[in-house]
């Protein structure tokens, strides 16, 4: 077992884990954070995203050892007070979810997106979200969601 | 104003987008407390004696609590195929295998350990000593190695009598075209895989949690695999992460969670990971088409016949009853004067078919839309004139065709001509000559494919399609909606909440809506064939209304007046006297003293019938065969729409899904059985850059089936879509020589279609 410290959502969290321990079932298992989900094996759907330090990674290709000293950010941390995220806001306004099992890995890909690229074009959207799979929305409404709450920011 | 119509954000989101769903995996509820994890061993063979299986490495495993084999399940009885009238009925499957396996991912054994990462590992102890047997693949098997020894054949049965097709079909016709079609294996891939939780209650009965799209049905399914009567199995629907058809019923692996949990009296779970489910949960599609099409040189279709091969996989379940949904679309929606249509189902080593998206309509529509463009091609004409030419006229009385549909009403050509307008027909085809004028490298190609579907059908049996719903107004304003259909992404709660709340003057946000609970909702379709809106919506329209005119007698009581002199003021959600705003009482005080509560069942007279036309643009590289998909335009047709919001995003959805399909997705196995496209990463599942934003054109032919008006919208994006961008990559190369590509149209088949037709090349 091996010692762990990290701040989840601002909280700061210490666990005693197994080495082989994926941060996805860290969240999930250990902390009950089960808004981000695991989609596949191969790392190809990104259900699981989530923010490291404030870049987008899938947390299925990270163990729980990695992310100790680091900072990881959930949906369930991306919003305050009840109000949502312009990010999430956008979703719900350009109804970028139906299923909604992509959907919080989708979020934090497109908030990772957005701190890296404010301004995307489409196809940078849909560039920046290759990694994230969704079976529903034919990704229509998602790019249109990525692309508001981008001018949203800028407002 | 009317609330229904306009665009209401979904009421569901907000959880969906913080917490999260709560899905299967996620489900966590007392009596699951201490659950056991259970894991398959599958096997890694397509066809294989089994002779024998130890488990005595894995049970020694750290954490491993059991192991159990198809002879521990000896109490549980094989599942007969579907269609036991029609398919043969030796061709049975046990919940885990005994004496053979039949396809890569059947489940052998089942291991159950305390924590999932120890099943994980301990699977890899369990030895199972296979003897291979010739794998039986494609659409023509041979007998010589047979799945069932005691069916005698690779042929599980037949749709129609193939030895009565009418030789003179095509007698008279100037021209005809011939031409067979494949329409690839897909794999559902929902993004939630299956998971099942179950435990067994000190009164004998089983509680379940399933991601499923019904959970009456399922109830049926496990009570049958287990062998139990339904009124000892509970089914608890959390969170569906997608479905498509996939999740219907029970599967073995559902069952023998359940039969664990009861041996080990303790609760157990599982989720199947991706590899699983790429190979062990039910594909789509598997169809081969023989089109023939005969006609007249100046453009009228004048004979048609269809001839079908459904590879059912290694059990006959769903998939061998889909061409019956095939053959009853045969004719779209032209007007062909002669039209027949046969299939014959045959089961290979592969994994087994089942519904998706669609299920057996898109395949009728993709063997005729090709077959239209091939006999356009032949005659030389443009294939949206062959299609006005011969489309149904516009009808308000329901037209019967030679296959049985009842079409409830339509106007194909409007679709049709909405479409092409939408999306610049005439300057496309200026440009695409331009390209073709100009030799150049990147050529655009322009597809087009009508369509008609059936939605919301009955049982097939005589029994009109029928859906219940129950609403509840309480005291404090809220109220409760149960229904019989089963949300997995559609916006039930939004939707259902819109009915209600036009009839009953409550906010959308004041509802709650309750499904998936076999305990709460005994009866129920569930949501699948597009059924749930014009049934399941039209069932609590019916419903609120009901509630009503009880409301109205318990205010006419309560207001001392009489009933005909009440008015329902949905402002306040309160009757008062007609002309005296002061004699009033709200619902919520008529809820007060006793549940203000009704449930009916709306029955609808027959299925509905969505229809319309999609144009695809794209740009097809001559040297690398690359294809991109430029444009998807479509005008889908499903009668009044609810709420745009939610109708636009299932368009979308059918579209992106048929796109993938046309294009991109096949489930591809070697020729020993073995699957290729085993992993996501293997597997090309469509993604944000591979298809553009789509435009959608609005047409509402209402249907007069039920008092919304409405028609299902949930497959017809993956219905159009498939054939309109196949046929548009063959548009592409057409003026090359390409007469025809099979899909999905890859960049290796274009450019193999392309090499074959140039001069010189290797034939």
């Amino acid at each position: 077992m091996t010692h762990i410290e990290v701040t989840v959502n601002g909280e700061k969290r210490s666990a005693e884990v197994e080495p082989r321990l994926l941060l996805v079932h860290y969240l999930r298992d250990h902390l009950g954070l089960r808004a981000a989900n695991v989609g596949c094996d191969t790392t190809s759907c990104g259900a699981c995203t989530v923010l490291l330090d404030g870049k987008s990674v899938k947390s299925c290709t990270v163990l729980a050892v990695q992310a100790s000293g680091h900072e990881v950010t959930t949906t369930e941390g991306l919003s305050a007070d009840g109000e949502l995220h312009p990010v999430q806001a956008a979703f719900r306004q350009h109804h970028g979810l139906q299923c909604g099992f992509c959907t919080p890995g989708m979020v934090m890909a497109a908030v990772g997106l957005l701190a890296e690229i404010p301004h995307p074009t489409e196809a940078q959207v849909r560039e920046g979200l290759e990694g994230n799979l969704c079976r529903c929305t034919g990704y229509h409404n998602i790019v249109q969601a990525v692309l508001a709450a981008a001018s949203e920011v800028t407002a | 104003m009317s609330i229904l119509g306009t665009r209401v954000l979904r009421t569901e989101d907000p959880k969906f987008l913080t917490t999260g769903g709560v899905y299967t995996e996620d489900v966590a509820d007392d009596r699951l407390e201490g659950a056991c994890h259970v894991f398959f061993v599958r096997s890694p063979l397509a066809h294989a004696r089994i002779s024998s299986i130890d488990v005595s490495a894995a049970r020694q495993a750290p954490g491993v609590i059991g192991v159990y084999t198809g002879a521990d399940l000896a109490d549980l009885a094989p599942i007969p195929p579907s269609a036991a009238g029609l398919i043969n009925t030796e061709m049975q499957q046990r919940l885990l295998a005994v004496d053979k396996a039949r396809f890569v991912g059947e489940a052998v054994a089942a291991v159950v350990t305390e924590h999932p990462y120890q099943g994980e590992d301990a699977t890899e102890l369990v030895t199972v000593d296979y003897d291979p047997l010739p794998a039986v693949l494609g659409f023509d098997p041979a007998d010589d190695s047979l799945l069932f020894e005691a069916a005698g054949t690779n042929v599980a049965g037949y749709w129609g009598d193939p030895s009565k097709l009418d030789a003179q079909l095509f007698d008279g016709c100037e021209v005809v075209v011939k031409q067979t079609i494949v329409n690839q294996r897909v794999a559902p891939a929902p993004m939630e895989t299956r998971a099942a939780a179950a435990v067994w209650g000190d009164d004998g009965r089983l509680t379940t949690w399933i991601p499923n799209q019904g959970a009456q049905g399922t109830k049926a399914d496990m009570a049958k695999l287990l062998g139990i009567d339904e009124s000892l199995v509970r089914v608890i629907t959390p969170d569906v992460g997608g479905a498509f058809g996939a999740k219907f019923g029970a599967d073995p692996e559902h069952a023998v969670v359940a039969w664990i949990a009861r041996r080990l009296g303790r609760p157990a779970r599982w989720t199947e990971t991706r590899y699983e489910n790429l190979i062990a949960m039910t594909h789509g599609r598997a169809q081969q088409h023989t089109v023939t099409i005969g006609g007249s040189r100046d453009g009228n279709v004048q004979a048609y016949r269809l001839e079908i091969v459904q590879d059912a996989g290694a059990y006959p379940k769903i998939g061998a009853v889909l061409p019956m949904l095939t053959i009853l679309m045969t004719s779209g929606p032209y007007d062909i004067p002669k039209a027949e249509a046969v299939a014959k189902v045959v089961v290979t080593n592969t994994t087994p078919i089942g519904a998706y998206r669609g299920a057996g309509r898109p395949e009728a529509t993709a063997a005729l839309e090709r077959a239209i463009d091939l006999f356009a091609a032949e005659i030389g004409a443009d294939p949206a004139d062959v299609r006005r030419k011969n489309l149904l006229a516009p009808f308000t009385e329901p037209h019967r065709t030679a296959f049985g549909a009842l079409y409830d009403s339509g106007d194909y050509v409007a679709a049709l001509d909405k479409a092409l307008t939408t999306a610049g027909y005439a300057d496309l085809r200026s440009q695409q000559a331009q390209r073709r004028a100009s030799g150049d490298v990147r050529q655009l190609g322009i597809g087009v494919a009508s369509y008609v579907e059936i939605t919301g059908m009955g049982d097939g049996e005589g029994t009109p399609p029928e859906e219940n719903a129950t609403v509840e107004v309480h005291p404090d304003g809220t109220a409760t909606i149960l229904t019989g259909t089963s949300p997995h992404g559609q916006g039930h709660a939004t939707a259902w909440a819109m009915i209600a709340s036009e009839e009953l003057g409550i906010p959308v946000e004041k509802f709650t809506l309750k499904w998936g609970d076999t305990d709460l909702i005994p009866e129920g379709g569930g949501t699948g064939g597009s059924r749930s809106l014009q049934q399941g919506g039209a069932a609590v329209q019916q419903a609120a209304r009901e509630l009503l005119d009880v409301a109205r007698l318990r205010a006419a009581a309560e207001l001392e007046a009489n009933a005909a002199d009440l008015v329902f003021d949905k402002g306040r959600s309160a009757f008062n006297v007609a002309g005296d705003p002061d004699a009033s009482v709200p619902l919520t005080q008529l809820a007060e003293n006793e549940r203000l509560l009704i449930r009916t069942v709306f029955s609808q007279p027959g299925a509905t019938f969505p229809f319309g036309t999609h144009v695809a643009v794209v740009e097809v590289d001559t040297e690398t065969g690359k294809t991109t998909l430029l444009r998807v335009i479509t005008v889908d047709d499903a009668g009044t729409v609810l709420n745009p919001l939610l109708a636009e995003g299932q368009r979308h959805g059918g579209i992106g899904q048929g796109a993938a399909q046309a294009f991109l997705e096949e489930v591809v196995y070697d020729d020993a059985g073995n699957p290729l496209t085993a992993s996501l990463a293997d597997y090309p599942f469509v993604s944000a850059t591979e298809v553009p934003s789509f435009e959608l054109a609005s047409m509402a032919t209402p249907t007069s089936y039920n008092p919304l008006g409405a028609k299902g919208i949930g497959e017809a994006g993956s219905i159009g879509s498939t054939p309109a961008v196949q046929n548009a990559v063959v548009d592409a190369v057409a003026h090359l020589g390409v007469r025809h590509i099979d899909l999905p149209v890859t960049s290796r088949r274009v450019w193999q279609a392309l090499q074959a037709v140039q001069p010189g090349s290797e034939q």
